[in-house]
């Protein structure tokens, strides 16, 4: 008794001396994977265009008509949105609630949107519909059972208005769950226009290109990458980028199930091929290991380390919110070169899931998969659409523009971030896994057998729980 | 719990005051019951649970006994974040501590003492979210923003200059060899009497002089003499004959171009507006050297958050944080030891060490063991620092386990299992430190 009464004066005073020691309740930094990414998306301006392609085929695809009378029902809509891009996508459900007379309430939870749901999921009052940001999640949530599977009215518009890459990505054991309604093109490589004239150096169409071009630039005096190595997230997108090209859609899948191992030859390829820039002297800019994403990219438009950086379309909104160059004028992009047969676009985006099993939920999710709801957004900017009945005519400049036409080109080769498919500990946690494995590849590019088996020990450790 | 604490003080006051009634049981409850219920839902009922979800996997769907501690002890990156702790328990709380007593010495002491106790208190009213943010900019790599490697670069500058070109490469790796440590040698030599062309690349545009010189053909060589000219052969914005000085190709003034036969230096020139150079006196055939003093890097600071240095640093950025409340505690301690003591060992002959060390001290002890018990605690859980201030590349050097605990649970994980296991264990770690000072409470009170 005695014992128990020090036990609970001891954890009270653990409490107080927390309380002391002011901890704060650590918010998850921007940089912290993929929600960080998703929200890092912003406006992308001006600029110049891929080929445009006739991809608008009209609001009736979906037929907005087919929405049922929802008057008097209310709808709660769960996402990682907040500012902006809260305010755009209320236009949206705006615009939903006008069709059907429905009350949708949208709640933010801030960037982490796992640890808001998973509670409220088991204890049994889940919102409605929420945005996942992840592949991840929506397994996770579709495994413990707790999604609702697509009406048939609503995988008639998915069928209608979507690649068949979006419905298998939004498909768990068979059964479709979810609506790809956002989209990042993760297949970006971003310059400063004024050090690419000056070197004289154009679009690279392959990899060859791309590596000759950074001698070039290099020769020019001007040390060619920015790279993030301080969040690792960024180096498993460069190195998803080569594999998902070298490899094929096929062995990138078969790599994110770990059907093949990490110590596969085509990693080992893939690997080798990164360390033609990653490892060549001075294609890399200085203290690599420290600089974070926002750094990489300031370290390109405003302090002039380095010529390009690679990340996602979402580095337009750093350039033009840290940084003085004007996205497509000073600042500009080019698609990431094709490094086997075929270019490939790697990114992310935002499904819609369906938690309960009204009405309501699934006319609003038929909403959401329609391209009139896209676009809706898609005029005001910050957004590219997975849609590929979206009239892309709409996007609000250039960049935007060819972003969101690179995405729908790749169709079926278009494959979902690796790192955000594979279990997080492996694929999403600083100091871990993938993450920890490229850093140390990028510190030392010539060890390509250390990284692999270092990359199939823990992918196996992560996969094997 | 509540019964057995008020059934051993009761009758021991029964006992003086034997006509007073005696308190009803449910009075004592009832008065007890707000206390204990908050205290039981909210520490009691938490850490039960954490000890009971530990038992289970990571979904919490099946029973796995003592698993996690088991995953715990032989996993490397849990591994690390206990010896880091280690590294933390030992370092932090002594330093913290110790600091904290020659900054209270030294403030009863000076004229402005209060104004000095006031600024190392200062960092307590920041929250360790700010002061890690503070601290990630102060080691910065960049020397323009990071304040420690700013000190570092411009005293290691005092003592070491730059080369005018570094990074700079000759375009001919055949016709020059080495590296920009060791400086470029032809690899065959040249006679006297002949003109060489040293083309370069990779000049940082910011290196050239403000309007660039367009760069001249060598002058013809007489004999004795070797001539040539050393330029940046890139045309801006591409095109251009490599090797060949195209229009508009910048000369690099500046660069010191040697002789060498046998070793020894018979001739050097340096290059000047137009690129051009002469050397002179050169009799027999030389090869030409670029020593690396042309291309010596600024020096780039110390990559304080790398792998190696991480836990320390943050370590730094800790006893800054705490070194003033432990200042505060020992001031008050001092402030309360009887003067006579300290005057009765200067009468009898004490010089100020030996008062500070056999006087001070030892009455001083008490407040020295909370200051570094409670550090110590304070230190076992440490999150903040570590969480913010450690760059991704560096997070696994500089893990400990509150942090590792954080990241198997909620950084991507969502193993609650293991989570809750660490959590588990880390109570353990702080509990015989919190036993020690709940005894202290209770001798204190006597």
């Amino acid at each position: 008794m005695k014992r128990t009464y020090a036990l609970a004066a001891s954890a009270t005073l653990v409490l107080t001396l927390a309380a002391c020691g002011s901890d704060p309740e650590p918010t998850t930094p921007a940089t912290d994977g993929a929600g960080g990414e998703t929200t890092g998306e912003e406006t992308a301006t001006g600029g110049d265009t891929a080929t445009a392609e006739d991809t608008a085929t009209g609001d009736d695809t979906a037929g907005d008509s087919a929405l049922p009378d929802l008057s008097g029902e209310e709808i709660e809509v769960a996402a990682v949105w907040t500012g902006t891009e809260e305010e755009r996508f209320t236009m949206v459900l705006d615009a939903f609630e006008e069709q059907t007379g429905a009350t949708v309430q949208y709640t933010s939870t801030g960037d982490d949107i796992a640890p808001v749901l998973t509670p409220r999921v088991e204890g049994g009052n889940p919102p409605d519909v929420a945005m996942l940001p992840q592949p991840g999640l929506l397994n996770l949530f579709a495994g413990q059972g707790a999604l609702q599977t697509l009406s048939p009215e609503v995988e008639a518009a998915i069928d209608a208005n979507y690649d068949t890459v979006w419905k298998d990505l939004g498909t768990v054991d068979g059964s479709l769950y979810g609506v790809w309604f956002k989209a990042a093109n993760k297949s970006t490589i971003w310059y400063d226009v004024e050090a690419i004239d000056a070197a004289g150096v154009t679009e690279p169409a392959s990899w060859a290109d791309l590596v000759a071009a950074s001698q070039t630039i290099s020769d020019s005096g001007v040390t060619p990458w920015s790279i993030a190595g301080a969040d690792g997230w960024t180096l498993t997108d460069w190195f998803e980028n080569v594999y998902l090209s070298q490899a094929g859609p096929e062995m990138y899948d078969q790599l994110t199930n770990h059907e093949i191992p990490w110590t596969d030859p085509s990693v080992e390829q893939a690997l080798t091929t990164l360390a033609e820039i990653w490892g060549q002297d001075g294609f890399v800019a200085d203290g690599a290991a420290q600089t974070d994403f926002p750094t990489s990219v300031t370290n390109v438009f405003s302090a002039g380390n380095a010529a390009m950086v690679y990340e996602g379309d979402f580095v337009a909104g750093v350039i033009s919110g840290e940084t003085d160059a004007v996205v497509g004028e000073t600042a500009n992009f080019w698609p990431f070169p094709a490094v086997g047969d075929a270019p490939a676009v790697v990114g992310g985006g935002d499904v819609a899931v369906g938690f309960t099993d009204t009405e309501g939920t699934m006319a609003l999710l038929q909403f959401l998969a329609s391209p009139e709801a896209a676009e809706i957004w898609v005029q005001e900017g910050g957004f590219t659409s997975p849609n590929s009945s979206v009239d892309t005519a709409l996007y609000p400049d250039d960049i935007s523009r060819g972003i969101a036409e690179g995405l729908i080109a790749a169709g079926d080769a278009f494959r979902f971030d690796m790192s955000d498919q594979v279990p997080p500990e492996f694929g999403g946690t600083p100091g871990a896994g993938m993450w920890q494995d490229l850093t140390d590849f990028l510190n030392n590019p010539e060890d390509v057998q250390g990284v692999m088996e270092s990359l199939e020990a823990n992918a196996a450790a992560a996969s094997g729980q | 719990m509540t019964a057995t604490t008020t059934a051993r003080t009761v009758p021991a006051a029964d006992q003086r005051r034997a006509p007073k009634r005696r308190t009803p049981m449910w009075l004592v409850l009832l008065f007890l019951a707000p206390a204990s219920a908050l205290l039981g839902a909210l520490v009691l009922y938490p850490i039960g649970f954490s000890i009971w979800r530990s038992l289970f996997n990571s979904t919490g769907t099946s029973f796995v006994g003592l698993d996690n501690y088991a995953r715990m002890f032989t996993d490397p990156s849990t591994f690390t974040a206990l010896r880091n702790n280690v590294i933390w328990v030992l370092v932090a709380p002594l330093t913290v501590t110790v600091l904290g007593l020659i900054f209270a010495v030294l403030t009863e002491r000076v004229r402005w003492g209060t104004a000095f106790k006031l600024m190392v208190f200062m960092p307590m009213a920041i929250s360790f979210l700010a002061a890690g943010i503070i601290f990630r900019v102060v080691y910065d790599q960049d020397p323009d923003r990071g304040v420690a490697n700013a000190i570092v670069t411009s005293v290691h500058d005092i003592f070491s200059s730059q080369g005018s070109y570094p990074d700079t490469r000759p375009r001919d790796a055949e016709f020059l060899v080495g590296s920009d440590t060791a400086g470029y040698t032809s690899a065959d030599p040249v006679e006297p009497g002949t003109t060489i062309a040293l083309p370069m690349l990779g000049v940082d545009a910011g290196l050239l002089p403000e309007e660039p010189v367009t760069a001249l053909e060598p002058e013809a060589a007489e004999p004795g003499t070797i001539s040539g000219t050393v330029w940046f052969d890139f045309t801006r914005g591409g095109g251009g004959e490599p090797g060949q000085i195209d229009d508009s190709e910048s000369a690099l003034p500046g660069m010191l171009v040697q002789a060498v036969v046998d070793g020894e230096v018979v001739g050097e020139a340096t290059s000047d507006d137009d690129g051009r150079f002469v050397i002179e006196g050169v009799d027999s055939a030389a090869t030409i050297t670029l020593p690396a003093s042309n291309f010596s890097a600024p020096f780039r600071g110390v990559s304080w958050l790398g792998p190696g240095l991480v836990t320390p640093a943050i370590i730094v950025a800790y006893v800054w944080m705490w070194a003033g409340f432990a200042m505060v505690l020992i001031g008050a301690g001092l402030a309360a030891i009887s003067r006579d003591a300290l005057e009765a060992a200067r009468i009898d002959g004490a010089n100020e060490w030996q008062v500070f060390r056999y006087i001070t001290v030892p009455l001083l002890a008490p407040v020295l063991t909370v200051v570094l018990v409670t550090m110590i605690i304070n230190v076992l859980k440490i999150f903040d620092l570590v969480y913010i201030i450690a760059p991704g590349s560096s997070a696994q050097a500089a893990n400990v386990l509150a942090v590792e605990m954080w990241s198997v649970s909620f950084g991507g994980g969502q193993d609650f299992g293991m989570g809750s296991a660490l959590g588990v264990f880390l109570f353990l770690l702080v509990l015989p430190a919190m036993i020690f000072n709940i005894r202290r409470f209770r001798q204190e009170q006597r």
